[in-house]
């Protein structure tokens, strides 16, 4: 299916780009053709930019930056070395990819609001920089000898032939990676970011991965708007316009999509231009109106783009006849391990500390987890088990202690690290990747081990039919219920392939009848040899799934054993209860 | 010894520049602050609001006759009073059409777009406001004339005759009355009715809610202070630099600097932070050539962002 997929996509591409390139041919004002020629240029601006940010959900201001040395780029090599934008083009995609490196390096430290702001920063410091460096206006000098050699041809259709040439090679780009681990990681990024980390998914090194393609494409992009314009100037560039245009035309075509920025290229870019050139004279500033009222208006009717919004009335969000999950008579994905038990340690935790401030939520903890093992951790509201979680997974560092995976330190890795060493979990409150279907948020969290795409897809769909949600596998997560969703993070933490798997409160807001099916769930993964730690702060249902417990109170351990011996300790019960309780009851 | 003298001179003449422009980008920062401290909203449009108090203090000067009511040298400062108001209505008239209809409660609807939603539709509001404003207003630079912007009150000769530095009288009567508008502004929502149920509003939405506040009204009135009150900020620069329709672009990173650095959300953090903004400004004209005071200042704002987010004065704040 997904080859038919690909199919049908190139086929729309190179249907598109004949229609294009036909109406090209008839047009022969040169007003028009120039018109023909940037639309591709800001559909492959809208392109870079939704790579970045409609994808990974980090919304850039700056993508002026890129377009701007990958104009000034073309220029400058032209005027002082004479080099030719055949060459200087493709060079300028590197200066964009280069810089789209070096700003998301310290960039991507920031989140949400600060991650806007920081990169709007960065094309209006450029901006000055470069009229300060005395570029107030660059004109590539003419080239009649060496025209070809130099792009300047006579006859302009052969502009928007390049152009169209560029865009296509940037929607075949963004449809490889939109298919691929790199696309499905960015969306799961975009979705949970601390989720798709404790997944596997190594966040940084795929944003860093996404801005320096988007910086290639912007400052490729850069460099043949110079070539066709002949004139750049710091504003033309490096303004706000053009890091507003490229975010435009994305987000009103649509985000997440290949055909979102062309499409809004297509309808946003001629009509400003025309209004420009009708109406420039008595209303100086129409181009920036339009693109404002364009992207007001979507904000407030289509808030996910035009492309979403027309498939969503075509296509009445009739289900999608995917291919359906088939059992893998294989199991070979989960071999089937007895408890070997007795006497392996597969997991320790010495003298673990954690403070926040002055709250000193994890003290001095040492547990010992064997391996096949359900252990159990309890303790009333504030012990400190989450915090505990998140110090075994990597999402914050302890302050003093060791954790050691099968006998290696594992402190101080990063929890996509530590996923992929064998350590899966769940959340207490879930984070599933709400708008990804089911199975996508499953294939997400097999990435971490598995080789081809085609691999995780595998492991995935038997990781769903292990805890039964094999039925819902093309439904969106945001759709399922309580105890799917936590089935869901089950699924996903165990299509990584975990040695060890942390369940938080997986139990909590369940029915009754819903708490077996889970715990039963939990047993048969078990009894495949996955060793398993579950939270709780009942009792109840853990009495009888788990082989031991720890208990947690105020950060520290209050006690350990088995079940039965745990809920008669008179510590934990005064912990719970309270002593009076104890007293009065005895 | 000449030469360290001059130097000194020209550093103190810096600080005294940068005190006073600081004073009145702290008042805009004020009002930018306000809004985010309140609605959690990042306004990109409101550089351009301060454009527009610009502009209307301008024309108030001018056409409305307060030049001629109040003469040359009050006559600016009235007309920058005038703007507050005038864009207090303006932002409560936008909140109500456009803001509000992807913020507050229907804003957490929409999740995680929620916040997104509102950047990018300030965004397009900033367009729109940029671009409109070149039809309105044309794209001649202008500036309120005043006699007190070129003169200056002189300081010295100090250190035995050695320095002299010169106060721009415009520009001191322009910070006082920034400074005033803050304090005014601080005690109204520190003690009034309204500004306690701003705070409350901006506190936990929800509950003030059930506490019978009407959590879309109190955005309305920050949303309209907020933009106010950085367009008398505007209208008190008016007097002293032109200015044109673009002119918000500019001072938008300015402002965000100080708010960042003063801590988002925090008023008086923002006052420091815009002050501390202008200071950067105009010393860094000490050793860089005029055209880099903006680059000083967004690379200023770089590093303040990337190394202490949380800003200088404010302190970690969190939000579940």
């Amino acid at each position: 299916m997904l080859a038919t997929d690909r199919h049908r996509q190139a086929l729309l591409i190179a249907a598109f780009a004949a229609a294009y390139g036909l109406l090209a041919a008839f047009v022969g004002h040169s007003y028009y053709l120039l018109i023909l020629t940037v639309v591709p240029v800001w559909a492959v601006m809208g392109l870079a930019w939704n790579l970045l940010s409609g994808y990974s959900g980090f919304v850039s201001f700056g993508h002026a930056a890129f377009f701007g040395l990958g104009a000034y780029f073309v220029a400058l090599t032209q005027i002082h070395w004479g080099l030719s934008p055949w060459l200087g083009i493709p060079c300028a995609a590197l200066v964009g990819a280069l810089a789209g490196l070096v700003v998301g390096i310290p960039t991507f430290r920031l989140r949400g609001h600060y991650f806007a702001l920081a990169m709007l920063a960065y094309p209006l410091a450029l901006l000055y920089v470069f009229e300060w460096l005395g570029y107030q206006e660059l004109a590539l000098p003419m080239q009649r000898e060496h025209a070809f050699a130099y792009m300047q041809f006579e006859d302009h259709r052969i502009y928007v032939a390049l152009a169209l040439a560029l865009m296509i090679g940037a929607m075949l780009l963004t449809g490889l990676i939109e298919r691929s681990r790199f696309g499905m990681s960015l969306v799961a990024i975009r979705e949970d970011e601390a989720a798709a980390e404790a997944a596997g998914i190594r966040t940084l090194a795929w944003k860093l991965k996404a801005i320096t393609l988007s910086g290639a494409l912007a400052g490729a992009a850069g460099g043949f708007y110079a070539v066709v314009l002949l004139v750049v100037t710091p504003p033309a560039v490096f303004g706000m316009l053009v890091s507003a245009q490229a975010l435009i035309v994305a987000m009103f075509g649509g985000v997440g999509t290949l055909w979102g920025p062309v499409i809004g290229a297509v309808v946003l870019v001629p009509l400003s231009e025309l209004l420009q050139a009708q109406l420039g004279n008595v209303f100086p500033g129409i181009q920036g109106v339009v693109y404002g009222v364009a992207i007001v208006a979507v904000i407030l009717l289509a808030p996910e783009g035009v492309f979403w919004k027309v498939r969503d009335i075509t296509r009445r969000r009739a289900p999608t006849p995917r291919a359906s999950v088939q059992a893998y008579a294989d199991s070979a994905a989960f071999p089937a391990r007895k408890p070997d038990s007795e006497g392996v340690v597969a997991f320790e935790v010495r003298n673990v500390s954690k403070s926040f401030g002055g709250l000193k939520a994890v003290r001095g903890v040492s547990i010992r987890v064997m391996r096949g093992e359900i252990l159990g951790i309890i303790g009333p509201n504030g012990a400190g088990k989450t915090t505990l979680f998140n110090l075994l997974n990597g999402f914050i560092r302890p302050d003093q202690g060791e954790i050691l995976l099968e006998g290696k330190d594992i402190v101080g890795r990063r929890p996509y690290q530590i996923c992929a060493a064998g350590v899966g979990r769940t959340f207490q409150v879930v984070r599933p990747f709400r708008r990804m279907s089911v199975l996508e948020n499953v294939v997400v969290g097999a990435y971490v081990n598995a080789a081809t795409d085609e691999q995780a897809r595998a492991v995935a769909q038997e990781a769903l039919i292990q805890v039964g949600l094999q039925g819902e596998a093309q439904q969106l997560a945001g759709a399922l219920s309580n105890k799917q969703l936590r089935l869901l993070e089950i699924a996903r933490a165990l299509a990584g392939k975990p040695k060890l798997l942390m369940l938080d409160e997986t139990l909590a807001g369940l029915g009754a009848g819903e708490v077996e099916e889970v715990i039963a769930v939990v047993r048969k993964l078990a009894a495949q040899g996955i060793t398993i730690v579950i939270i709780e702060h009942t009792m109840q249902a853990m009495v009888r799934l788990v082989d031991r417990f720890v208990v947690l109170n105020e950060g520290a351990l209050l006690a350990e054993g088995l079940p039965q011996d745990i809920t008669r300790d008179t510590a934990v019960i005064d912990a719970y209860l309270g002593k009076r309780w104890r007293v009065a009851n005895a | 010894m000449v030469t360290l003298s001059q130097l000194l001179e020209n550093f103190l003449q810096a600080l005294i520049a940068g005190l006073l422009t600081g004073s009145i980008y702290g008042l805009m920062c004020v009002g930018l602050s306000v809004i985010f401290g309140v609605m959690r909203v990042i306004n990109f449009a409101h550089g351009d609001f301060m454009m527009l108090g610009m502009y209307v203090a301008y024309y108030a000067f001018g056409l409305l006759g307060v030049h001629a009511i109040f003469g040359g040298m009050a006559g600016p400062y009235v007309a920058a009073l005038i703007a507050g108001p005038v864009i207090f209505l303006v932002g409560v008239l936008v909140h109500r059409l456009l803001i509000s209809k992807v913020t507050g409660m229907r804003g957490s609807a929409l999740q995680s777009e929620g916040h997104y939603a509102q950047l990018i539709l300030t965004l397009g509001l900033a367009l729109i406001l940029q671009n409109g404003g070149l039809y309105l207003f044309g794209s001649t630079p202008v500036s309120i004339a005043t006699p007190l912007a070129s003169n200056a009150w002189a300081v010295g000769p100090l250190y035995g005759d050695r320095i002299e530095l010169f106060v721009n009288q415009g520009q001191t009567v322009g910070a006082l009355i920034a400074v005033a508008v803050v304090l005014a502004f601080v005690m109204v929502m520190n003690r009034s009715r309204m500004g306690k149920s701003l705070r409350a509003a901006a506190d936990n939405p929800e509950a003030a809610t059930y506490m019978g506040i009407d959590v879309a009204k109190s955005h309305r009135l920050a949303f309209g202070f907020g933009v106010g009150i950085t367009a008398i900020g505007g209208g008190l620069l008016a007097s002293g630099t032109s200015f044109q329709p673009y002119v918000g672009l500019e001072y938008v990173i300015v402002m965000y600097a100080g708010v960042v650095l003063g801590g988002l959300g925090s008023v008086s953090g923002a006052f420091f932070g815009g002050l501390t903004i202008g200071l950067v400004q105009q010393l860094s004209t000490l050793f860089l050539p005029n055209q880099l005071q903006n680059t000083a200042i967004f690379v200023v704002f770089l590093f303040i962002v990337l190394l202490r987010p949380q800003g200088l004065f404010g302190t970690a704040m969190r939000r579940t």
